[in-house]
């Protein structure tokens, strides 16, 4: 149910397509359970998405500060987790 | 006296300048020119040339000096000289002075000034002279005072009043004076003395109303008037002419047209290297909990559902709802065929909205029809096309050798149609050339032959609402085809073909080319409609050969359910355990395959479910891997890989099943005809244990059903019956429209009867296990019950049961009829 991140490799157990990316500046995959072309295409849309959403929500407050990102689409769902460096990126089916 | 006319004659020079003028008189008037009108009339200029200056000792410079400028000339002397010289003496023009100069001596002055106008003049008075040569005293002695000794006491000598001498001066006076011209009026106008001073009232006059009040003075262009205007003062100035002028310039800048780009990523190395890395360790554990936590929020429920929206079916129903029966739209029977026929197949046009084609035969047994095969071989076996537009007429007619039983349409050519004969016969026409006869009921008889294959038809020519007899284009060879009835045809679908080995590949061409057939004879036969070595279709003078047997896996594992089969070289189905004959009666095909195996197999399961033939074997247009079957007395739901067995069974009618359909937009809706005419509409989510509704068509066994959706609102089945009438129905509304979720619950329902059906294996098994056990408890007591009981106790069971044994033997005798009741006692006495 939950990414992992063994040494080696990522892991999501439910089997939801997982992606962690690099730093803010650049938005680049570092890995990926999904194919490449898909995992380049996710990282670059969601980069600026998750950019966008951490200034609007530091510049309404300069003390608060993005914990968590939550896209709900009709097919499934992207869930982002931000950081100083990197972004966590992972893609899950909701259940109807 | 000299020197003072000569003082004198400078005076007026200076006199001029000083205070008092003197101007000397002059009134004489000579004839010879005078200053006279200089004022000196007594002075008369002359030249004197230099002879004449010797002559008179005159000579300036010498004799006449500026002290003494003058000299007295006596008149004797100038009388001589002129009388010497006459016209060229100087003193010819004062000739007459001189003589008539009463004096002896004449003044001659030097004018060295040029004062009058020569160098000479004369004074021709004595006055004059005497005035020259003796100037009043006083004034030069004042003059000669003034230069000389200037704080002398002056005189003063108030003017003297003189008579005025009218110089001419007074003309100027007057003309320069301004006098009245005309003479003054003078008005004199009296008021009355109460009057002065009072405010003054005006009041408007009207001049033009009064006469002679006014005189006018108008103006009018005078032609005679020709002055013009010959200078015109207009000011100019000086302006640069300015221009608004506008340029565009065209920039041509370099643009790019197009851009190919890449994104950018990191390198193997990097990734390692980042993904080693402490800091992403650290931030991967952080931030898991929380990717947890949403993960396991959205497995629990869906928090954005829109209840509102799930909560009311759909609405927007066309006609009633109550409305659940099955309107009868049209029904369709050939009147010219003497014999009675039944239809055995009914297709729909694919393409052509309104068009239905039945196959008919005879409706005669095998026997009947050797009976009759001499009148038979006169009667075509027909395929009709009916047209919703005429009930009585059919629009084509195929005609083929025999009586087809099972026929359809190319998929991807809807003009070729395949039909499999009773004699085992594959049959082929092609109606490309009357296809837009059928199209339109009025169409024209153009025909057009085509390259696809080549038709031979015979033409019946007449009007158009006669049909069209369509010979038959191909059949298959006798001998190396099907030998019995071909129950069951179908085309392959485009996107696959098989091969010879029997391997499927990905068909090229885009056309369905490859048939299925099984017949009663137990074999399952696959043909290719194509010519053996090219890909091309082509003429179809090979078809008569083809007949490509493939040893064939068929795909439809359905078939595993009822039929027994064993692929050999060729695809023959063999007998199974059983003593029965299995033949396939149906084939039915799933859409995607892809792969498939050749290896000799045997039946995997085999199913003694219906009691009768199977006449229906068809897939859910909705799921994949659930099957109807029908056939004896009930139907069957099975699914694919569930070899428990079928899904849902139901239990037996009074009437037997005769055919079978799913319905084409409701997931769990089937119709069954049953053989006295009604069918049965059953509704998986009404009820399972019945049909939920039961509709009379007609009097006889139905036998064929095909629903076909017009649009989407409309929706018709046909129905064929045995008597060969064919109707058409209307599906209503709710029979036609699924309910939202009704795709999902259906599945679901499927789903549950899987788990049923595992779980009452389960059971059974259970259940077997708690015989088994039981049994051997039984026995256990049994044999200890046996030890127990006492001989007298046997004894006594023995002989009630041979008491028992002898009156059933009495009964069955006398059953059978050999021992009569009367008898009986003797029977036992003895």
């Amino acid at each position: 149910m939950c990414p992992t991140l063994d040494h080696v490799g990522l892991q999501c157990k439910t089997g939801c397509p997982v992606l962690l990316t690099s730093s803010r500046t650049l938005g680049i995959p570092i890995k990926s359970t999904m194919d490449n072309p898909t995992t380049t295409q996710y990282a670059n849309l969601m980069h600026s998405f998750i950019l966008k959403a951490r200034s609007t929500v530091r510049e309404i407050d300069p003390q608060n500060d993005l914990t968590f990102l939550r896209i709900r689409s009709k097919k499934n769902e992207i869930m982002v987790a931000p950081d100083k460096d990197y972004f966590l990126i992972v893609v899950q089916n909701p259940t109807e | 006296m000299a020197s003072k006319s000569e003082r004198r004659k400078s005076n007026p020079k200076k006199k001029a300048r000083g205070k008092k003028r003197k101007i000397l008189p002059d009134n004489e008037e000579e004839v010879a020119p005078s200053m006279e009108s200089m004022g000196h009339p007594e002075i008369f200029p002359l030249v004197l040339t230099t002879k004449t200056q010797e002559i008179f000792s005159c000579r300036i410079d010498e004799d006449i000096t500026d002290e003494q400028p003058y000299k007295l000339i006596k008149k004797e002397a100038i009388l001589e000289d002129l009388q010497n010289r006459a016209a060229v003496s100087d003193f010819h023009p004062v000739k007459k002075l001189v003589r008539e100069y009463p004096g002896d001596e004449l003044l001659l002055v030097c004018d060295k000034d040029f004062k009058y106008g020569l160098n000479f003049y004369l004074i021709g008075t004595e006055e004059g002279k005497e005035n020259y040569l003796n100037p009043p005293e006083v004034p030069e002695e004042l003059e000669e005072h003034k230069e000389y000794v200037p704080e002398d006491i002056v005189y003063y000598k108030p003017p003297v009043s003189k008579p005025w001498v009218s110089l001419g001066s007074e003309k100027e006076i007057v003309e320069e004076s301004v006098e009245e011209s005309t003479k003054q009026i003078t008005y004199m106008i009296t008021r009355k003395r109460n009057e002065f001073g009072r405010p003054i009232k005006f009041s408007d006059f009207n001049a033009s109303v009064v006469k002679d009040a006014y005189i006018e003075c108008t103006a009018y262009p005078d032609k005679n008037f020709t002055i013009q205007q010959r200078e015109k003062d207009i000011g100019l100035q000086v302006v640069p002419k300015i221009n608004d002028i506008t340029t565009q310039t065209r920039w041509t800048y370099p643009k790019n047209a197009s851009t190919q780009y890449q994104p950018r990523e990191f390198s193997e190395e990097v990734k390692e290297e980042l993904g080693q890395s402490k800091s992403l360790a650290e931030f991967l554990n952080n931030t898991s909990v929380s990717v947890e936590l949403a993960l396991q929020q959205n497995e629990i429920m869906n928090t954005f559902v829109d209840d509102w929206r799930y909560l009311a079916e759909e609405e927007g129903t066309y006609g009633d709802k109550s409305d659940t029966y099955l309107k009868e739209y049209q029904s369709f029977t050939d009147l010219h065929n003497l014999m009675e026929k039944t239809i055995t197949c009914v297709s729909w046009h694919p393409t052509i909205q309104g068009l239905i084609a039945v196959s008919v035969a005879v409706r005669l047994t095998f026997e009947d029809r050797i009976h009759f095969s001499g009148k038979l071989l006169l009667q075509p076996s027909l395929i009709l096309f009916w047209s919703f537009s005429d009930p009585i007429h059919p629009q084509l007619m195929l005609e083929s050798p025999d009586d087809i039983y099972c026929f359809q349409f190319c998929p991807s050519d809807p003009n070729i149609i395949a039909g499999g004969c009773i004699n085992g016969q594959i049959v082929m026409w092609d109606i490309t050339a009357h296809a837009d006869r059928i199209e339109n009921t009025k169409a024209g008889g153009t025909r057009s032959k085509k390259a696809m294959l080549k038709p031979m038809f015979l033409l019946e020519p007449g009007s158009n609402k006669e049909a069209m007899y369509i010979r038959h284009c191909a059949v298959s060879s006798i001998e190396n085809g099907h030998k019995k009835v071909i129950t069951d045809i179908h085309w392959l679908s485009n996107t696959f073909e098989i091969n010879r080995m029997g391997s499927v590949f990905e068909n090229r061409s885009e056309i369905c080319c490859q048939l299925i057939t099984c017949s009663a004879d137990c074999t399952i036969c696959i043909w290719d409609v194509r010519s053996q070595k090219t890909v091309t279709p082509q003429p179809a003078e090979k078809k008569k050969e083809e007949n490509v047997e493939i040893p064939y896996d068929i795909p439809s594992t359905f078939l595993h359910l009822d039929l027994a089969w064993k692929p050999l070289a060729k695809i023959k189905l063999s007998k199974g355990e059983t003593t029965l004959d299995h033949c396939p009666t149906k084939i039915s095909l799933n859409e995607v395959h892809l792969l498939y195996k050749t290896p000799a197999k045997k039946p995997v399961n085999l199913y003694a479910v219906h009691d009768g033939a199977v006449h229906t074997i068809q897939r859910s247009p909705f799921y994949k891997d659930i099957v109807l079957t029908v056939g004896g007395w009930n139907v069957a739901l099975w699914k694919e890989g569930v070899l428990i067995g079928p899904l849902l069974q139901t239990c037996c009618t009074p009437k037997r099943y005769t055919s079978g359909h799913w319905s084409l937009t409701r997931p769990g809706v089937f119709y069954i005809g049953r053989e006295d005419g009604y069918i049965d509409i059953w509704d998986l989510l009404e009820k399972t244990h019945e049909p939920a509704q039961s509709q009379n068509i007609c009097i006889t066994m139905i036998t064929y059903i095909k629903p076909w959706a017009f649009s989407a609102k409309q929706q018709f089945v046909a129905i064929a019956d045995y008597y060969g009438t064919l109707h058409i129905l209307e599906v209503p509304w709710s029979l036609s429209h699924p309910s939202t979720n009704e795709v999902t619950s259906v599945s679901h329902y499927f789903e549950r009867e899987v788990k049923h059906l595992e779980y009452r294996e389960q059971r059974k098994k259970i259940r077997e296990q708690e015989k088994m056990e039981l049994d051997l408890d039984m026995e256990e007591k049994k044999k200890t019950k046996t030890y127990q009981k006492s001989k007298e106790q046997i004894e006594a069971e023995l002989k009630l049961d041979f008491e028992s044994y002898l009156e059933l033997e009495k009964a069955t005798l006398i059953n059978l009829g050999l021992l009569r009741a009367s008898e009986q006692m003797s029977y036992i006495n003895m």
